[in-house]
């Protein structure tokens, strides 16, 4: 159900304010959401000024900028720095995306707020616990699944049928698209999500796999899929520029297809 | 747990969607609106009348506009709706500029309905 105030324990205080160090060019505020569960207070928002000059021009050279100068506490996943990992998925200006892809510049507003992907436990600061989500991602069974006898080669695809899978296996999994969804959001144990709607998509349309009766079977419920309304946020945060909510619709479409 | 919408900066994609399941709650209060008329048509000339005083009292009026604005949005956004379940503009682009049509829609029609309304002297 829709719980649209946050439980008691996760609503966030006002936390400490880092001022800029002196001598400092032009700075810009970032307010960054913080919670250690080992002091078994609420979250809260420390603020940071930081001297954009000494970084550099992404949110994630900020961030990097913040712990290694100025608040070595502070928590993040971080990998590749270049949008394909995944790691550093997290809500910047109000929008879910890769801070080492978006820049600060970009960020509308005075001040940029950080903080975890929306609506997920929080290990800690902007750590979200993705093990609901990775479930959900298995739960589409995301390989080849085929009752034929094994080629001696390589399973063969024509080019047009290969064609089909792009602006789909380009998903990294940041999970940015599923945490931007309210209907995820009020139903995270049962309706899948877009990113692991996505991917059953994915092999649904393979012309590879030979289960694609059993997958749309799977996904037959008022719950898993059909909980999605088109609010469109997926697409609209992607930073990989897909299109879970096109991904969606083409699935039920072929669940009325196979009835009439 | 993390915040989500206290810090969720809107899509209009996102606002016509709520903005659908608001107005089709209200139009299923308004049906409401519609049995009060019936009951009071059946009750009499004057509880008809009474009830016509109240529809045309500024709170009335003020309803009544909500309703039409209501009816025409949730309207033009389930015509939308059934273009997305043919698996048609779903892409970021035209979903943003068909929830801006329906808008437009929305406002040209209620205007033309009560432009209507005024004058063959309903108002």
């Amino acid at each position: 159900m829709a719980e649209f105030r946050l439980p008691k324990n996760s609503r966030i205080t006002n936390g400490k304010h880092w001022p800029a160090q002196p001598g400092s060019g032009k700075t810009r505020t970032f307010r960054i959401y913080r919670y250690d569960p080992d002091s078994g207070e609420n979250p809260r928002w420390d603020s940071y000024e930081v001297d954009t000059s000494q970084c550099g021009p992404m949110v994630l050279d900020v961030l990097i900028h913040i712990k290694n100068t100025i608040d070595p506490t502070l928590t993040f996943r971080r990998s590749c720095r270049e949008g394909i990992c995944g790691s550093c998925a997290m809500n910047i200006a109000g929008r879910n995306t890769l801070a080492c892809t978006h820049g600060h510049a970009e960020c509308p507003g005075d001040k940029v707020a950080i903080s975890p992907l929306p609506h997920m436990p929080v290990v800690k600061d902007l750590v979200p616990d993705l093990t609901l989500f990775y479930a959900q991602y298995a739960s589409v069974e995301p390989w080849l699944q085929t009752e034929t006898p094994e080629p001696q080669k390589e399973w063969r695809q024509d080019p047009k049928d290969r064609e089909k899978l792009d602006g789909l296996y380009e998903c990294i999994l940041c999970a940015c698209c599923s945490t931007s969804c309210p209907s995820y959001w009020w139903n995270p144990e049962k309706y899948l999500g877009p990113a692991a709607l996505l991917h059953a998509y994915r092999w649904i349309i393979d012309s590879r796999d030979e289960a694609t009766g059993h997958r749309l079977d799977e996904l037959e419920d008022p719950f898993k899929l059909y909980r999605c309304h088109t609010i469109m946020n997926c697409a609209q945060v992607c930073p990989k520029g897909l299109n879970p909510a096109k991904a969606i619709a083409e699935v039920k479409k072929m669940l009325v297809d196979r009835v009439v | 747990m993390s915040p989500h919408l206290s810090i969720w900066r809107w899509h209009l994609t996102m606002a016509t969607s709520i903005l659908h399941r608001v107005t089709g709650v209200g139009l299923y209060l308004g049906g409401l609106i519609v049995a009060a008329w019936a009951v009071s048509l059946a009750s009499g000339p004057e509880a008809y009348a009474g009830f016509k005083a109240l529809l045309g009292s500024p709170l009335g009026l003020l309803v009544m506009l909500g309703m039409t604005l209501s009816a025409f949005y949730h309207l033009g956004n389930g015509v939308r709706h059934l273009v997305w379940d043919l698996g048609h503009g779903l892409d970021v682009k035209t979903a943003t500029a068909s929830g801006i049509t329906v808008f437009a829609f929305t406002i040209v029609a209620t205007a033309a309905a009560w432009g209507v309304a005024y004058m063959v002297g309903a108002l």
